[in-house]
């Protein structure tokens, strides 16, 4: 008998969440966040404002004896790691993250995995400039010679600390979530884009069925709240462009074809997920059962690097959305709720909003669709999860939330299923089915 | 423990492609192998002569420009590696000839990073440092880089790119992910996408790995980790795993592709069979994001999970008291703490069996193809099955004891006599702890 996975623990990690609780709130009454970027100065950008995460503190959210390897961690590392333990300690879990003393953990390590999705993350600028600014040349260039260290006297790449490329391996996020929480099993690091969450909870729902785990961490975390992440969506032209004295909403309206673009948002999304009987034997709180799945590849995603011809149709993304259904054991008419990504850049989100419509036939204006991106800013790798936990609150609590972005005349009486998908980026599509 | 299931569908390899340091043409590449001939060279991609270490295992004589007039001209030099890799994959698998329905091909890989456009981008960051104030100006960085970085460049660096410029060139729709799991990604790209099969979410999967981290800031971060041999004066020799004087690995770039199909589509198709991915296990070590768990305990599991998904006992032996693992392909990179924990959970595993089972490492000749170096060295356990003949560690002059197995040293081993090899193991692990294990065996009907 195929093994079934429940969502017992949400770590949505946003600008406009601190844990569980906040996020709740926040959702259900449609709360935005976007505002003035304060980690730099952004003003050589058209975009100044994003989502921001602005607590709790990543040295709050460790184990103390861990303090120390905070240093080693990007801002993604960090966003991945405040929100395991907001999904742990949401999900009543006890492992050695949580507790100080290392007793009577609910978890067994070789039989937990961790999967999280993550995206390119840029390094720091700023400390990068120090150091090659020791190693330039007469006319502003980047001399190797003096940036290698062989030469007695020279400093050159010296000047970035031993472990600079332990910060920037995307793996880290893992890496450092399986180490504090003491995760032993199939662990993994997908890059996905907007993807990257959905493909990870997805996959980890996958490990747990074929019985290679009873629990896993799964979902994402990403900032390109940086200059270069700015740099990257400013080149590629998606961003909403809005100054300080710009009102977001007027910038980012997902569906609306006077949209600018998107801005972007930093955010760790984890839930944690266990097999239904893992969760009933510990007495957990089960929010929504991962009811089906799906994977898909677009060949058209709207990226400048190809003579495309606009389309207004995602195939991938609607095939994705149907054979979730199909392995859910489900009918578009069972879905009573869609979460969608709905970046807010007009020919993106008339993609989209085509493949859920054709793939929900009639049913897709009977539902009300949430939208995300356009309250916390694109979270990237992180969205899915994001997503999944609001979807997963909204069925636990039989609640639909404020103000939906698309609101049907007659909205459900009940919410039985939600729906997350996500296109992306490189054109990685990503579906799953959560029902109550 | 996990119930050992029968797996729901039986996956097969059906086509296999690459592109390494030692050539691009598998059996030319296999003959260097079992020469014990050495990749590594002085860098040539850029002026590292400076640097502690300054060579790697580059890929020579491949022509980059032959995408240059397709729809992949903007693509990186890795994805054009995974592109060559997976047209000599998918035409060995003959699926230009005996197609399978797109959108059931699937694409799973352990694609890595591109690398910046270097001239803009460290220009702009050279000139954004305020040496008066002592500090980074984020505006003037903005500015410069605005004006002289371009997106196509900058976009080609994520690592999903790899799969997107795959599934355009074959019209592919199925399931499409990436794992970065460093130096384990294209093993355990080739484990999950197995999975994806047996579980009937695709019926094909182009699976493996490419990467090139021969660039600066890539030499840069692990010339500053010491990861890397710093034998300047004898570069060949440098990548020598299991010698009590290896002091590092030796970086190299590449990627490897294999087409991993459900049996019944295979035969289906008539596609040529080359071997069977009995099993995959995936662990992660939890325990130092720097360092290897002493024991070697998350390579063990990985390696015991992949065993007994195969069905096969690592104590048991056949009737003339030989192990049923025949050839391991160790993750073995020449640092002093990898290899000696391999061996430890090697032995750990197989107990009495372990030092009666070759274990020899090809990154002696190719380097570490970090994130493609699963996916190439699985392709050298296709080849070993083929051929009954095991390549050797080369350079290895002095074996450690602290390793103390039986390392294949510098010469290759024909294991035809005893029967040829039957089953192989494949380890990669990764930085922080991700280890991942693939078991192919000779398929039999």
């Amino acid at each position: 008998m195929k093994r079934s996975v429940v969502i017992t623990g949400l770590g949505p990690i946003c600008s406009i969440a601190s844990d569980a609780p906040s996020f709740q709130i926040a959702v259900s009454s449609a709360q935005r966040s976007i505002t003035p970027i304060e980690s730099f100065d952004p003003s050589a950008f058209r975009a100044q404002l994003a989502g921001q995460v602005t607590e709790p503190n990543i040295r709050d959210m460790v184990p103390k004896p861990y303090r120390k390897a905070t240093k080693v961690m990007a801002r993604d590392t960090e966003l991945a790691v405040i929100a395991a333990k907001a999904a742990a300690d949401d999900a009543g879990l006890k492992t050695r993250g949580s507790e100080d003393d290392d007793s009577g953990f609910t978890i067994d390590p070789a039989r937990s995995g961790c999967n999280i999705g993550a995206g390119l993350i840029a390094c720091d600028t700023a400390e990068l400039s120090r150091a090659v600014a020791t190693a330039a040349n007469d006319d502003g260039s980047f001399s190797d010679s003096k940036w290698g260290t062989i030469e007695p006297g020279s400093a050159g790449m010296n000047n970035l600390p031993p472990l600079w490329l332990l910060k920037y391996l995307p793996n880290m996020l893992a890496c450092h979530v399986t180490i504090i929480h003491g995760l032993e099993g199939p662990s993994n690091t997908i890059m996905g884009a907007e993807a990257g969450a959905l493909l990870s909870i997805g996959e980890s729902m996958r490990i747990i069925e074929r019985d290679d785990a009873d629990l896993c961490f799964a979902g994402g975390a990403e900032s390109r709240v940086n200059p270069h992440g700015l740099l990257r969506w400013e080149l590629s032209d998606k961003l909403a462009t809005a100054t300080t004295a710009d009102d977001p909403a007027d910038s980012c309206k997902p569906y609306d074809p006077s949209s600018q673009g998107c801005f972007l948002g930093e955010a760790g999304g984890m839930l944690v997920i266990e097999e239904a009987t893992h969760a009933q034997n510990r007495n957990a709180r089960v929010y929504a059962t991962l009811a089906g799945f799906a994977a898909t590849q677009s060949l058209t995603p709207a990226l400048p690097i190809f003579d495309d011809e606009p389309t207004d149709s995602d195939e991938g993304l609607e095939r994705a959305i149907t054979n979730a259904l199909k392995d859910a054991n489900l009918t578009p008419g069972d879905i009573d709720i869609v979460y969608p990504l709905a970046v807010g850049i007009p020919e993106l989100d008339a993609r989209e909003a085509g493949a859920i419509e054709s793939a929900l036939g009639p049913r897709a204006d009977q539902i009300p669709w949430i939208t995300l991106t356009d309250k916390v800013g694109n979270t990237l790798a992180a969205h899915g999860a994001i997503a999944a936990a609001a979807a997963a609150l909204a069925l636990s609590s039989q609640t639909i939330p404020d103000s939906p972005t698309r609101s049907p005349s007659n909205p459900p009486n009940e919410l039985r299923n939600a729906l997350v998908c996500t296109p992306s980026l490189a054109g990685q599509c990503a579906a799953l089915v959560l029902s109550r | 423990m996990p119930t050992n299931d029968p797996p729901s569908r039986r996956v097969v390899i059906t086509g296999a492609g690459w592109v390494t340091p030692l050539g691009r043409d598998i059996n030319e590449v296999w003959s260097k192998l079992l020469n014990a001939q050495s990749a590594v060279a002085p860098i040539s991609r850029f002026d590292a002569s400076t640097y502690a270490t300054n060579f790697a295992a580059e890929v020579k004589d491949f022509d980059e420009a032959q995408f240059d007039s397709t729809d992949h001209k903007s693509a990186g030099r890795s994805t054009r590696f995974a592109l060559a890799a997976t047209d000599d994959a998918w035409k060995n698998a003959k699926l230009d000839t005996n197609p399978i329905d797109p959108s059931r091909i699937g694409i799973y890989t352990g694609a890595g990073e591109g690398s910046p456009d270097y001239d803009p981008y460290l220009r702009a960051t050279i000139g954004a440092w305020d040496h008066d104030a002592r500090s980074f100006n984020s505006a003037t960085w903005g500015a410069q880089a605005l004006a002289t970085m371009s997106a196509a460049p900058e976009i080609e660096q994520e690592p999903q790119l790899t799969n997107l410029h795959i599934a355009r060139r074959f019209r592919v729709t199925g399931p499409s992910l990436n794992c970065m799991t460093a130096c384990a990604a294209s093993t355990q790209a080739i484990g999950e996408a197995a999975e994806i099969i047996r579980r009937g979410d695709a019926d094909a999967m182009i699976a493996g790995g490419a990467h090139s981290m021969i660039h600066i800031l890539g030499i840069t971060g692990f010339v500053r980790l010491t990861a890397m041999s710093t034998r300047r004066d004898d570069p060949a020799t440098a990548s020598r795993p299991f010698d009590v004087s290896r002091e590092g690995f030796v970086m190299g770039e590449g990627a490897g592709i294999v087409i991993l199909e459900s049996l019944e589509s295979a035969q289906k198709r008539g596609a040529p069979i080359l071997a069977e991915l009995a099993g995959f296990g995936s662990t992660a070590d939890a325990y130092r994001i720097t360092d290897i768990h002493p024991d070697g305990k998350g390579g063990a599991g990985a390696m015991a999970r992949a065993l007994q998904q195969a069905g096969i006992s690592p104590d048991d032996t056949d009737d003339q008291g030989r192990p049923l693992v025949h050839w391991i392909n160790a993750h073995g990179t020449g640092t002093q703490e990898n290899d000696k924990t391999e061996s430890a959970g090697v032995k750990s595993v197989f107990k009495a069996n372990a030092t009666k089972i070759p274990f020899s490492s090809v990154k002696s000749m190719l380097g570490h193809l970090i994130q493609a170096a699963g996916a190439v060295e699985l392709i050298t356990c296709l080849k070993a099955i083929e051929t009954g003949i095991i390549p050797p560690t080369a350079n290895l002059k002095d074996p450690d004891p602290a390793c103390g197995l039986d390392h294949v040293p510098t010469t290759p081993r024909d294991t035809n006599p005893q029967g040829g090899i039957k089953v192989t193991l494949s380890n990669s692990f990764g930085f922080g702890g991700q280890n991942d294990c693939v078991c192919l065996t000779r398929f039999e009907p």
